[in-house]
């Protein structure tokens, strides 16, 4: 990854707070729904200072983080496992394949009520929304990890004896582990997205953000809703920023960089 | 002089065809101890289907193959090293799918390691080497097999001009000291007569063997031999060859 200047993005995120400025004193002033678009400074006051709240936000968070882990532990053993199939054999490949992309292609909400009539409305739907958001990423990026073994590598070790389980250890997993970082990347950001999701619509059990995000909108806390919806984004760049930095660190001195 | 001359490579009219193409046709060519073979020819003839029927990549349309050894060196265009492992675990890895035990493994790594001069790069990775270096490594690697029959596909083809020569040196060294037999392709006729104890003129495609020629040099050569008037008599002889088996 290419370093970014800093002082670029801040220029961004300091136009972006003081637009947000404009806007919150729009509607305090004009149209006097001031807890719709709350003051920046009135989302920090009530994340940091308000104990009751702030103790509310890291119980959530926190389970939101497992939440995300939990499925994105479980999409990446199904999506490498469905992935490492495919590969053993073409015809494997194509009836497996389109599957994966029924799969994307869902509506995700389409099937959430039926999610919840069979699972019950805690923390396993939350999950499976999870895996099911994130999975695809998994799938696809470790199949084209696995395809991009070179022909000439592959009949090296054809030539020498290496069976099936062999060539797959040692040569076509490694090779792929560039693009599973990739994929772990995307289907991180992607966990914590179906987290968030899961929540609005499987309230039963530990709240997560998402719970908050609704209870605090509903109650009109503008400063309450705002900063839960920030923490969750803050989340998923944190999660997106960390799989970055472990796929470097696992595969940044061999692989070409990107 | 009572050395082993046994044939270790056996085509008798060999032919191959994929599909509606016809890759090779009657080819005879024998490879026995004691030889390297080069062979040229323009690309697209099947130079590479041959070394590939050698090692038992292909199997032949026609005629018959055989090989009289099971221990056969292949070395790619490409030095198809394994980008994740150092230049030591890279040599290591045939002696590795062979389930040759770790210890021997590793001390047949460290001599052909030093065999191809790359003592002290052990723990660099691919990308930190000369395309020169690890050609040198892919060759290590074949070395650790202690092959028979040697297997070259065009390998030093993307190199310049000077490591190429130095490897051409290096490897007919090798040949002298390990005794190896050597099936090498290459594009370069120079290189071919340079090398080779005897040289196969192949045809456009469909491939055929359309003339051969016997190497007067004696081994170990000296470097010196390229700038002789026999030495580039014989390549103006093969270069001629080539451009009728052209037509
Ligand atoms: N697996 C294959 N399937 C179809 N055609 C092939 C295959 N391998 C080689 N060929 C064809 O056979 C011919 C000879 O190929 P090759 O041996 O690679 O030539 P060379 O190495 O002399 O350049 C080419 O026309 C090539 O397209
Ligand atoms: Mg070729």
């Amino acid at each position: 990854m290419k370093r970014i200047p800093w002082w670029q993005p801040t220029i961004v995120f300091g136009l972006v707070v003081a637009l947000w400025y404009a806007i919150a004193a729009w509607y305090d002033k004009s149209k006097e729904l001031a807890f719709v678009v709350p003051y920046p400074h009135l989302v920090l006051q009530e994340a940091l200072t308000d104990g009751q709240f702030r103790q509310q936000l890291l119980e959530n968070l926190l389970q939101t983080v497992v939440i995300t882990a939990t499925g994105l532990l479980i999409a990446t053993v199904i999506g490498m496992s469905w992935a490492v199939l495919m590969s053993q054999a073409r015809w494997l490949e194509h009836s497996l394949y389109p599957y994966a992309v029924i799969l994307q292609t869902i509506p995700i909400l389409a099937i959430v009520p039926l999610i919840g009539t069979i699972f019950g409305y805690e923390f396993t739907s939350r999950v499976i929304v999870t895996v099911m958001i994130s999975l695809f990423p998994m799938v696809s990026n470790t199949l084209f990890g696995l395809a991009s073994v070179d022909r000439a590598q592959w009949e090296l070790f054809r030539l020498n004896g290496a069976g099936r389980f062999t060539t797959l250890l040692k040569l076509q997993l490694p090779a792929a582990l560039p693009a599973i970082f990739v994929g772990l990347r995307t289907a991180a950001g992607l966990a914590v997205i179906g987290a968030i999701v899961g929540d609005q619509f499987f309230q039963r059990g530990t709240p997560g953000l998402g719970v908050l995000i609704q209870v605090s909108n509903s109650r009109l806390n503008g400063p309450g809703t705002f900063a839960a919806i920030i923490t969750a984004s803050l989340l998923g760049v944190v999660v997106f920023l960390l799989f970055g930095l472990l796929g470097r660190l696992v595969t940044g001195k061999w692989a070409d960089q990107s | 002089m009572t050395a082993d001359t046994s044939v270790l490579l056996d085509f008798r009219d060999v032919s191959m065809r994929f599909g509606d193409t016809e890759a090779l046709t009657g080819v005879d060519l024998t490879v026995s101890r004691g030889e390297f073979v080069s062979v040229v020819g323009p690309s697209g003839c099947g130079k590479s289907t041959l070394l590939r029927i050698a090692s038992g990549l292909e199997q032949v349309s026609g005629g018959t193959a055989s090989t009289a050894s099971q221990r056969i060196g292949y070395v790619f265009q490409d030095a198809t090293l394994l980008a994740w492992r150092s230049v030591r675990r890279n040599v290591e890895l045939l002696a590795e799918l062979h389930h040759v035990p770790r210890a021997e493994r590793a001390a047949r790594a460290a001599a052909a390691i030093d065999l191809v001069g790359l003592t002290g790069f052990e723990k660099h990775l691919p990308r930190q080497l000369s395309g020169g270096m690890r050609m040198r490594t892919s060759l290590a690697r074949s070395l650790t097999l202690d092959p028979e029959l040697f297997l070259f596909d065009e390998p030093f083809g993307a190199l310049d001009e000077i490591t190429r020569e130095r490897l051409n040196d290096e490897l007919l060294k090798l040949f002298v000291q390990q005794n190896f037999a050597g099936l090498f392709i290459t594009h370069s006729v120079a290189e071919a007569v340079y090398l080779s104890t005897r040289v196969l003129v192949m045809s456009g495609r469909p491939g055929t063997i359309v003339a051969g020629f016997d190497v007067p040099f004696d081994m170990p050569r000296d470097p010196d031999i390229r700038f002789t008037p026999e030495f580039a008599a014989l390549v103006g002889q093969i270069s001629h060859a080539l451009r009728e088996g052209h037509r």
